[in-house]
């Protein structure tokens, strides 16, 4: 079983209301020296056998057209995941 | 016997044969509303499922609030891909009049139909208000029933409520007169440029977060200036394309 890992993050002239959220909270309970927290999402699609050329093209043209939205978001990594399967 | 009809009866009987789709997602909310607000402007609304991938010759089509899918993935980004999306999205490019209300309004976006996008509130919270608007573009399919620079009062209520673009996008909406409605006095979820509701380049596709649905009928509104939960102001997007349709 092989897996491939898409992560996505809000464009970066973007507000991230949710990390704004995650950035004030984290002093509170005393992480302190962080001056800014993103928040994004990560995909995990998994496929029978290998992870080839081809399956990674396919969820490249799935992240550009449904896990992301390019109007506010990137897809900043689409990989094969290499840990255990 | 001969029956003499008035051009009044004539106007009723046209505007009461014009149907109005109204589509129900999973996870829909206001599509009774919205069906409601059809009937209560004249016309005969027909529901319209997602996954039938038919419109069932609708002369128009209202996109409802809600939450589709639970919001998940992105608001309305499930939802776009629906059978019946693939006919709405053909249809509205041959001109057929789509309104998107909120949830709706995020399909529309996702479907490309629209520019911009929606993220969540600049507060982060769910709000839920009576929202005075600017009708700025009285053009459309679904505005022409006011009158320009009118303030109209609807409900508003919604997370990820705030309209985002970039600013060559922004910029070529107000360019164009594309901005159709404006949050006036307060913007209640950090929307650019206070944009309420936006259209597409022919003015028959047009998408605002708050609801008129909710502001058609005395009694069930907003607070107006007859008493409270008077306000109808919300009606005028519904006469406004049954007026349209039987001209």
């Amino acid at each position: 079983m092989g897996r491939v890992v898409v992560d996505v993050m809000p464009k970066p002239e973007i507000l991230d209301p949710q990390g704004k959220a995650v950035a004030a909270a984290l002093p509170r309970l005393g992480f302190e020296g962080f001056t800014s927290v993103r928040q994004g999402k990560r995909f995990e699609l998994e496929v029978d056998g290998e992870v080839t050329e081809e399956v990674l093209e396919t969820v490249r043209q799935a992240a550009a057209t449904l896990l992301s939205n390019p109007v506010i978001e990137d897809v900043v990594r689409v990989a094969a995941d290499q840990g255990e399967g | 016997m001969a029956q003499t009809q008035t051009p009044t009866d004539d106007a009723a009987s046209a505007v009461a044969g014009t149907r109005i789709g109204v589509v129900t997602f999973p996870g829909t909310l206001d599509d009774r509303d919205a069906a409601r607000a059809v009937r209560l402007a004249g016309g005969t609304p027909v529901p319209l499922w997602h996954a039938d991938a038919d419109l069932h010759g609708v002369d128009a089509v209202v996109l409802p609030g809600g939450f589709s899918y639970g919001d998940y993935l992105r608001a309305g980004a499930i939802s776009r891909f629906a059978p019946v999306m693939g006919e709405i999205v053909h249809a509205a490019n041959g001109g057929l009049p789509v309104l998107g209300i909120c949830n709706g309004f995020q399909i529309l976006c996702e479907a490309h139909l629209l520019p911009g996008s929606m993220i969540k509130n600049d507060h982060r919270t769910f709000i839920c208000t009576e929202q005075v608007l600017t009708v700025e573009n009285v053009d459309t399919a679904w505005t022409r029933s006011y009158s320009r620079g009118q303030h109209i009062t609807i409900p508003v209520k919604n997370q990820d409520g705030q309209f985002v673009a970039d600013e060559h996008v922004l910029d070529e909406l107000e360019g164009e007169g594309r901005v159709v409605f404006r949050y006036e006095g307060s913007n209640p979820n950090g929307s650019r440029r206070d944009i309420a509701g936006i259209s597409n380049a022919a003015g028959n596709v047009v998408g605002l977060m708050p609801h008129p649905e909710h502001a058609v009928e005395p009694g069930f509104g907003p607070d107006g200036p007859r008493g409270p939960r008077t306000g109808t102001d919300g009606l005028g997007l519904f006469s406004s394309v049954l007026g349209v349709l039987v001209s």
